[in-house]
């Protein structure tokens, strides 16, 4: 059975080498997403997509001639879970009725089919709600780790706050970054598990840094560094035990979920995984390298005595 | 004695407990593929109807599994299986078809009459988890200005050459009316009476320009605001009867933003016919009757006289009316039902706005005493099958759906009486607001799912709940031992709590949601986890096992909130910022998040006093 209580892991003498792995991994991220980008879906890019289920196994190819000799030879023809069901991407067009559009591609299919063919789905993004989409999305993020800042700053002190703060950028690049590399679609869904990868990697995170407060009160001998192992290595059971008990119901909603939530919970297990790491990793780390020691953790009781000019930048 | 819950604890532990599932309950239940007939003119399915439904359907042998349920107003027919539920619909079509009464198809609950007496419902599936379609439309606005803009402009030509006061044109500029006039001081005098008249709706600018006076009238910002909120508004009213007419159980249709409307139609798969009804135009026009001749002979022999075209009202029966218009509905600016004041009868009144007043004031005027019909035109493109082929087809409806004689010469307000009852002015009211559609609008975002992948979906985001979940249970119970068990009910309550509370706040279930709801599993877990590897630790530290569970509880406590409420953020950001799917996903995650506190950290403590509080000595704890 999983042991920790007795772990003693030295945390903070490798967090040099675990802070460049971190910085390595964001700038291998952004350059990522600076060179191949996010493969948007309609949602934020505008355009139509379209489910068809056949009811014997089709050929890509026959679906493409079809569609090419009806004038949709742009669409983009791909099997979805099965090679009964074909998705179809047809990208916004100046002057084309594209709310129509999904009902004459249909019409078209179904024309050449025998047996008919099965409407599983069909989205139609405007390219203006598209675009308002990807900037409430933007927005969404910046606000949520902004709102996040602030309670953290209340509820700690600013170098837990940015250090938290950091950490979830962190995570969020690296998800993202991950999300480049392997060309998945990222769509609202995935938007909403980046945002629930925020909310989950804070939790991590703050249940250390509860515990580096409890401690700097608590041991009086040791210094910031040696508190910090301590907090981390007390924590580790929880953070380990917590995030594998999502990631068991996270891999049931990936293999059993279908493929309509696929993305949303691939982006929640690289998140967990990602926000489990930085927690332990990163997160009390990046706080102790600005400074944090047992004086801005104390209730200021008398003035001058206790909370010394190191509490502020 | 320190690990006792006082007894109003566990009363209040047991009462939520006993609320949650009773609520949770009716979703137990499952729905039965059901016919729901409903009348789009009364809201009322009459007795006739009923009793012809229940031949029609025993000719046909058909047997609904709780025979033909009528509540006064609807009649809903529930099956076994979907196959029998689209053929008793087909064949109910059939035979009302040319009624005002609308078949549709719908899922309804079986919920037992008890718990529908206390208001316990099941919670209602978005359309990506029972299928149908969703539709965002956006309101032209600038047609919207436009519009208003032109209707001004022959305003002010009327207006003026009613004041004998000459112009030399009243032209629509880019941001206004412009008025040219030849002299300063007939531009002044009408600039005065202008100004006069349209006190608060319009703002009016003088200038010249070499030899030409010019007034520049533009709508004020209160008037901007107040023709597009009654545009959009319009619309809503419009869709609204046009999704009745198409047959939709429990259709949405709710504003968005400042010019965009969402509908969401369940159960519809036909996406194009959709399509084509919602973006049909309708208008009204008023005619005179053509009293001297026979509607009933014009009929009957197909001559109808030349001043005159035939009409038929509603139910059936011909009307002549005369071929010239004395109204068209353009002019109408509302509508409202109430009660006539001369009679106490049912009525319509009617606003016009003032050019349609002052024409109709004249023709009204000239024909107190005859006979008026009220001609409700639409036109609509539809795509219909033609010897296997799809043909393209936009068809024009014109039926008088009121007759009355006039009474007074009319002016800018007017009424329309000898209707049959309140319910029948109300729907007239409402037929001549939404009448028309104020101005055009296109579908900016189109969401449609089949029947087909919403029962995988289904399927599928409870297969995987399920097995997430059992994962999870058995994990704890290996690791935790007894307090493991403790925290798996307290797991499995969270779970009928969240239904629970979705179904009392009778909030849309959707994928999304299951994935939120999945994840609070993982959140309650955590609450769980940080108490027992702290009674651990505490355990470890020598204490005692009565003192480790209450300082476990305890120092886990703050730890719990500052994670949970930090979550919370991030689920309220999301649920402000979101629309449709999202904003389900934050819901289910903000209630798992109050819920996970309530159930991780009162109800396991609560069993776990039931079970260690009372013992004085124990040697170790199972954990």
């Amino acid at each position: 059975m999983l042991n920790f209580a007795n772990a003693n892991i030295n945390f903070m003498a490798q967090r040099r080498l675990w802070l460049i792995v971190s910085a390595v991994l964001i700038i291998g991220s952004i350059f990522m997403l600076a060179t191949r980008g996010l493969n948007f879906g309609i949602d934020f890019t505008g355009g139509t997509v379209i489910e068809v289920g056949y009811p014997q196994p089709v050929e890509l190819e026959q679906v493409r001639e079809q569609l090419e000799s009806a004038g949709y030879g742009r669409a983009i023809v791909q099997y979805f879970g099965t090679s009964q069901d074909i998705l179809i991407r047809l990208a916004p067009r100046e002057g084309e009725n594209t709310a129509d559009l999904s009902n004459e591609v249909l019409r078209v299919l179904r024309t050449g089919a025998e047996g008919g063919v099965d409407m599983r789905r069909v989205e139609f993004v405007g390219p203006q709600v598209g675009e308002e989409l990807r900037e409430q999305g933007g927005l969404a993020m910046l606000y949520a780790l902004f709102g996040i800042l602030i309670y953290v700053a209340l509820r700690f002190e600013w170098r837990f706050s940015v250090g938290a703060v950091l950490a979830l950028a962190h995570d969020v690049i690296i998800t993202l970054g991950i999300f480049s590399l392997l060309q998945k679609e990222f769509d609202l869904s995935v938007l909403a598990a980046v945002l629930a990868v925020i909310g989950y990697s804070l939790n991590d995170t703050i249940v250390v840094y509860d515990r580096i407060r409890e401690n700097f009160r608590k041991l009086r001998k040791e210094n910031a560094e040696q508190v910090m192992n301590k907090s981390v290595n007390q924590m580790l059971s929880r953070t380990i035990i917590t995030s594998g008990t999502t990631l068991l119901v996270l891999l049931a909603l990936f293999f059993l979920g279908g493929a309509v939530i696929n993305g949303f919970a691939l982006a929640l297990i690289i998140g967990v995984l990602v926000g489990t790491y930085s927690s332990i990793y990163i997160a009390a780390a990046l706080a102790l390298s600005m400074g944090v020691d047992r004086s801005v953790m104390l209730p200021v009781k008398k003035e001058g005595e206790d909370a010394p000019e190191e509490g502020r930048p | 004695m320190i690990n006792q819950y006082p007894l109003w604890k566990y009363l209040l532990i047991v009462v939520v407990v006993a609320v949650g599932a009773l609520y949770a309950m009716p979703n137990l239940y499952p729905e039965d593929p059901a016919v729901q007939i409903s009348n789009t003119t009364t809201d009322e399915v009459d007795e006739a109807t009923r009793r012809q439904i229940e031949a029609v359907l025993a000719g046909r042998g058909i047997v609904p599994k709780t025979g033909v349920e009528y509540d006064g107003q609807q009649v809903l027919l529930r099956f076994d299986s979907t196959d029998d539920q689209l053929q008793a619909a087909d064949i109910l079509r059939t035979a009302l078809m040319g009624t005002q009464n609308v078949v549709a198809l719908n899922l309804a609950p079986a919920t037992p009459n008890w718990l529908r007496a206390i208001n316990a419902r099941p919670m209602s599936l978005g359309l990506d988890l029972r299928g149908g379609v969703h539709f965002l439309m956006e309101v032209d606005m600038e047609a919207v200005v436009t519009a208003a803009h032109e209707r001004y402009v022959g305003e002010f030509r009327s207006l003026l050459r009613d004041e004998r006061i000459r112009y030399l044109s009243v032209e629509r500029a880019t941001d206004g009316v412009v008025v040219r006039f030849r002299d300063a001081a007939e531009r002044d005098q009408a600039h005065d009476f202008l100004r006069r008249e349209y006190r608060g709706d319009l703002d009016f600018r003088t200038s010249e320009s070499g030899e030409v006076f010019l007034i520049t009238a533009s709508l004020t910002q209160d008037t901007l605001t107040d023709q597009r909120r009654l545009a959009l508004q319009q619309n809503i009213t419009t869709l609204r009867n046009r999704v009745d007419e198409l047959g939709v159980a429990e259709p949405i249709i709710q504003q968005q933003g400042e010019d965009r409307i969402v509908v969401q139609l369940p159960g519809v798969q036909d996406t194009a016919r959709a399509k084509e009804i919602l973006g049909a135009t309708a208008t009204l026009e008023f005619r005179l009757v053509d009293e001297e001749n026979d509607p009933f002979e014009a009929a009957a022999t197909g001559r109808v006289p030349s001043a005159s075209r035939l009409y038929r009202e509603r139910d059936g029966t011909p009307v002549l009316l005369r071929r010239q218009v004395m109204l068209t509905g353009d002019y109408i600016t509302d509508a409202a039902s109430g009660i006539a004041q001369d009679t106490g009868g049912p009525a319509v009144f009617i606003n016009l706005d003032a050019q349609g007043a002052r024409i109709f004031s004249r023709v009204t005027g000239e024909n107190i005493g005859r006979l008026m019909g009220t001609v409700f035109i639409e036109t609509k493109t539809e795509t219909v099958e033609e010897n296997g082929e799809m043909v393209r087809r936009t068809t024009r409806t014109e039926e008088v759906i009121n007759v009355a004689r006039i009474q007074d010469q009319l002016g800018r307000r007017f009424q329309i009486t000898g209707l049959e009852s309140t319910r029948e002015a109300r729907n007239l009211a409402l037929l001549l607001r939404a009448g028309a559609l104020a101005a055009p609008m296109t579908i900016v975002e189109e969401r449609t799912v089949g029947p087909s992948l919403g029962r995988d979906n289904i399927e599928r985001g409870f297969n995987s709940v399920v097995i997430g979940f059992i994962l999870v249970l058995v994990f704890m119970a290996l690791y935790y031992r007894v307090f493991g068990l403790v925290a798996n009910v307290a797991l499995a309550l969270n779970l009928v709590l969240i239904v629970s509370v979705l179904s009392m706040l009778q909030a849309t279930l959707t994928l999304p949601g299951i994935a939120g709801i999945v994840l609070t599993v993982g959140i309650a877990v955590d609450a769980n986890v940080l108490i027992f590897e702290r009674i651990r630790e505490e355990l470890r530290n020598g204490n005692s096992p009565q003192a480790a569970i209450s300082s476990g509880y305890e120092r886990a406590l703050s730890t719990i909130v500052d994670a949970n409420i930090t979550t919370l953020i991030a689920a309220l950001v999301l649920f402000m910022f979101g629309t449709g799917p999202i904003k389900g996903f934050a819901i289910t995650l903000s209630i798992g998040i109050v819920v996970s506190m309530f159930t991780a950290i009162l109800v396991t403590r609560a069993v776990i006093n039931l079970i260690y509080g009372r013992r004085r000595r124990i040697k170790a704890l199972a954990i």
